[in-house]
């Protein structure tokens, strides 16, 4: 007997629920496009240091091309614990605290689903990276928004944080500095984050993805504030401190049952994390950090020189503290941020990406990126200056 | 921004790029044009900067000059050591470069000429016969692949995604 099966959808619900990413139709435009200067980018415009790369080169000639262990190569994760202790203070067993995954965002996806069961609550901020909404959404869990505000320079409030707290509240997501507004949190603000999370009994996971590129002086990660080590997980990865986006790979730091719980996730979904990016992994923090410290001192730079144009041609934006990011306010010229990235792109061949795509209240707001030459900078502000001048007189 | 830290990030800047525009300096660091000015200035008033030069691919010059690295074993003078050879040596405008060197020989020159014909004159009429020196010995250059800090030959170009969330 055959059972009809025409009426069951074929995808998954809680897939097909998930939101078209808002900003796609604008990339797929752009990649049409000949000739763009793009501050879209959220990616390094340098390559890789050269001795990353050489070393890479060198363990694919001594055949470096097994699986390793679940958790990474020991020598992988010992080598990311001294650098974990030396930049935070923190000390976690490389043996069993420790594991090496496919950049942050395997390791964002690990503890989501080894922690969250249906209906538990994440509470994470906006603007932010696109994929945690969905991450969370994958898990079945809730996704709660708080979101940041221009006049606290998109940093996460902590009241608003404590106002959103339920029963069924178990996690907050914390990725400063951030992707896309480039806000950092002050120690004062970590510290009542942390507070929060300890009088809830929250799990926090910290991206910090970015935190090597903080200007100034590095904010403490929040696993280092009381009571905090036990109920954080640090996530930390190589894409954007030493140019290795497409290396894939980062790592998790943690308690001893949380590693072990996304062990086993990582162990039957993923396996290990590649060997030759795990050996490229140890070079890059035993030998790569200078070159590290010279691309950041570019970015802040840059940062510097998009700041003072953009505020100069009427786009207001933030000083950020850290990342590749600057994030205007484009709604003084009556478009919303799609029209304008939009316009600004057929009429000025320049791309920035609407603010609209990083959370709902990201509207008014582009993210524009500075991971792009100087010389090209330059030309997109005076393109932009251009555009923003021709619009105002219309 | 103290003035060692200034000075050593304009330099940083020029290093890569000499014709940077000062105020595109300025911008970057935060200051004003006319300290950046006024430090450039002090630079050279105290021969911090010696000058600006231009880094050529001397491969894709119509008529490429000849270079030579010469290796200078030197009898070192009572009172002027090296210097005294070095100093008359680095007079003659065909020697780009001169350096004292630890190890087997002493002196590197750098050399010039349009022809390998004046480089061979030039060592063997003023270099060899000069008081002070000892033995030379001349390697022709055949190709240079870096200089200053610029990787003189292609390097491919990665594929950049356009945009990237």
């Amino acid at each position: 007997m055959s059972v009809s099966k025409s009426s069951r959808s074929r995808v998954a619900e809680h897939i097909a629920r998930l939101p078209r990413s808002g900003i796609r139709d604008f990339f797929e435009l752009v990649n049409a496009m000949d000739d763009v200067i793009s501050l879209g980018i959220g990616e390094p415009d340098f390559v890789t240091p050269w001795c990353i790369r050489e070393a890479t080169i060198k363990a694919l000639d001594r055949g470096f091309t097994s699986y390793t262990s679940n958790l990474g190569m020991l020598s992988a994760r010992k080598a990311v614990c001294k650098h974990i202790q030396r930049i935070f203070d923190l000390s976690y067993d490389p043996t069993c605290e420790c594991i090496m995954t496919v950049g942050v965002s395997e390791g964002m996806d690990l503890i989501l689903r080894a922690l969250l069961n249906p209906g538990d609550e994440v509470i994470y901020h906006e603007p932010c990276y696109v994929s945690y909404m969905p991450s969370i959404a994958m898990t079945h869990a809730v996704p709660v928004a708080v979101e940041t505000h221009e006049e606290d320079e998109f940093a996460l409030d902590p009241t608003e944080v404590a106002k959103k707290v339920t029963p069924r509240t178990k996690v907050l997501l914390l990725n400063f500095p951030n992707n896309p507004t480039g806000a950092n949190l002050s120690l004062e603000q970590k510290r009542e984050l942390a507070r929060i999370a300890v009088e809830n009994d929250l799990l926090v996971i910290a991206d910090e993805i970015y935190s090597d590129l903080t200007y100034g002086e590095r904010v403490p990660c929040i696993a280092s504030m009381d009571g905090m080590r036990e109920r954080t997980i640090v996530l930390h990865g190589f894409s954007k401190s030493y140019a290795m986006t497409g290396f894939r790979i980062g790592y998790a730091c943690g308690p001893r049952d949380l590693i072990e719980a996304m062990m086993k996730v990582h162990q039957y979904s993923m396996l290990c994390a590649s060997s030759i990016a795990q050996v490229a992994a140890v070079e890059a923090l035993e030998n790569g950090e200078a070159e590290m410290f010279a691309m950041r001192d570019e970015y802040e730079q840059r940062r510097n020189v998009i700041v003072a144009r953009l505020n100069a041609m009427g786009l207001p934006c933030c000083r950020p503290q850290g990342a590749f990011y600057v994030f205007p306010r484009v709604s003084g010229t009556g478009m919303t941020s799609k029209e304008f990235a939009t316009k600004l792109l057929e009429e000025m061949n320049v791309a920035v990406v609407p603010g609209s795509g990083f959370g709902a209240c990201g509207e008014g707001f582009v993210r524009c990126s500075y991971a792009t030459g100087m010389d090209d900078i330059q030309i997109a502000m005076d393109r932009m200056a251009d555009f923003v001048a021709a619009h105002a007189s219309r | 921004m103290d003035e060692s830290k200034l000075n050593a990030s304009i330099l940083h800047l020029l290093e890569q790029n000499a014709r940077i525009a000062v105020d595109e300096i300025a911008a970057r660091l935060e200051v004003d044009a006319p300290a950046v000015d006024a430090a450039i200035d002090q630079m050279k008033k105290d021969q911090v900067i010696m000058g600006y030069t231009t880094l050529l691919n001397e491969d894709r010059l119509a008529s490429p000059p000849v270079r030579a690295l010469i290796e200078v074993e030197v009898v070192p003078d009572r009172e002027g050591g090296f210097d005294r050879v070095a100093r008359r040596l680095s007079r003659f405008p065909e020697v780009r470069a001169v350096s004292l060197l630890s190890g087997s020989y002493d002196l590197s020159l750098e050399v010039v000429g349009s022809t390998l014909h004046e480089v061979a004159y030039f060592v063997s009429n003023k270099l060899s016969v000069m008081d002070g020196v000892k033995a030379t010995r001349t390697h022709f250059l055949l190709k240079k692949y870096k200089q200053a800090g610029i990787i003189l030959h292609e390097v491919d170009e990665h594929e950049r995604l356009k945009v990237v969330p």
